[in-house]
């Protein structure tokens, strides 16, 4: 039995204009062989006009046991939603 | 984290992901059940790559090509979801042809004809659907995500299975009499699909109280038999079961008796195609070895360039 390959993970743009999103993985050797593996995968009903590979081992994720304190420093800056201010009565289009 | 604020997550509908705290139960039903999930739709490759070369239209031939092509997307999406959980791709291979990991019974019985090929589209796909239908809302994140897509393809996949029964039904007599003898052979296996009953099912308590699995083993078989039951009077064709009759009280079909004897007997092993298709994924694996280490010097040298 073979070693594993690199493990890459694919996103994909599915129309112009949007972000690309995190739609899973493929098993390449090398960038060529990973895009063409992720277009055969994650593209087969014209689901994209765009596609990204990055190596799994290359993508730094926070901790999921840690996001309360990780998260922390936004949580008591209200002042950011503009739903904090208080508007004159009968102003409109702010 | 403990056990109990796992359970909190879990009955708050809170998905899991890969890097959360998880039981080691959780965790080694997870890889057991996704796997075979995955061998399965591998494994179903075969019966149906039996009649790409001999189907009956250039139509049919497209179809059939597109369907097994999405098969082998299936187990790829799921071998990924199994992977988060700390498993390599070729442990999980190694497993399938040890005999350790199991996939679906049903790819152990032939496909004689090609009414066969609509009988596991309608049938053995509209099986798997009711039940990865359920799977979307599973607790484990990858997972889910994954039936999602699947669930997307999987229509297309009976659909074209029951019109290739529904044309068969109103054909020649003989015609008629292939498409009704494929539904007689693949009716039993089908419901067998949803596994035992759930009084026979030791691990059903622990999915369910981990909503690993949604809904019971019993319940799915008697959502898919409901929904069946409608679609085979219209084509007219006769589901093999004397004791199939709507239920008034219950709102739902009563059926027969399963044959668990040979379910066992197929689970084990002893189906009538189980070597064959053991043989033929190690065969083709092995086949493709000098592919493998071909794409891996190929990658080497690229790099050693590059540098």
């Amino acid at each position: 039995m073979s070693e594993n390959r690199t493990v890459w993970e694919v996103f994909i743009q599915s129309k112009n204009g949007l972000a690309h999103k995190h739609v899973g993985n493929v098993h390449a050797e090398d960038k060529i062989m990973a895009l063409e593996n992720a277009r055969e995968l994650y593209t087969r009903r014209n689901e994209g006009s765009c596609i990204w590979v990055v190596k799994s081992k290359d993508i730094i994720s926070s901790e999921s046991e840690d996001a309360e304190a990780f998260f922390d420093p936004s949580n008591d800056k209200m002042y950011r939603h503009p739903t904090f201010y208080t508007m004159p009565k009968g102003s409109k289009h702010i | 984290m403990t056990e109990e604020k796992f359970q909190i997550r879990i009955d708050k509908e809170e998905k899991i992901e890969p890097k959360d705290w998880m039981p080691e139960g959780y965790r080694k039903h997870l890889i057991r059940q996704i796997s075979q999930h995955a061998h399965s739709e591998i494994i179903g490759m075969q019966p149906e790559g039996n009649w790409i070369s001999r189907a009956p239209s250039l139509r049919a031939k497209m179809i059939l090509l597109a369907k097994v092509q999405d098969e082998a997307g299936h187990g790829l999406y799921l071998y990924s979801a199994c992977e988060t959980l700390g498993i390599s791709r070729q442990e999980l291979v190694s497993q399938l042809h040890s005999g350790k990991a199991k996939y679906s019974s049903i790819f152990n019985y032939p496909t004689l004809s090609w009414a066969d090929m609509g009988a596991i589209g309608w049938l053995v796909d509209g099986a798997a659907i009711v039940n990865q239908v359920s799977l979307q809302r599973t607790s484990f994140g990858p997972y889910a995500r994954g039936m999602v897509k699947i669930c997307k393809e999987e229509s297309f996949h009976q659909r074209q299975g029951y019109e290739i029964m529904a044309q068969m039904a109103k054909g020649t007599s003989e015609q008629k009499a292939m498409a009704q003898d494929a539904l007689n052979r693949f009716w039993w296996p089908s419901i067998m699909m949803f596994g035992p009953n759930d009084s026979d099912s030791p691990r059903t308590g622990n999915a369910m109280k981990w909503k690993i699995k949604r809904k019971t083993n019993d319940e799915l078989r008697q959502e898919f038999i409901d929904k069946t039951v409608n679609q085979a009077e219209i084509i007219g064709l006769t589901i093999p079961d004397k004791d199939l009759k709507w239920n008034e009280q219950r709102q739902h079909y009563d059926f027969g008796e399963m044959d668990w004897d040979e379910f066992w007997n197929v689970v084990n092993g002893n189906g009538p195609c189980n070597k064959q298709r053991l043989n033929h994924h190690k065969k083709a694996h092995d086949d493709g070895q000098w592919v493998r280490e071909a794409a891996k010097s190929y990658a080497q040298k690229q790099e050693l360039i590059a540098n």
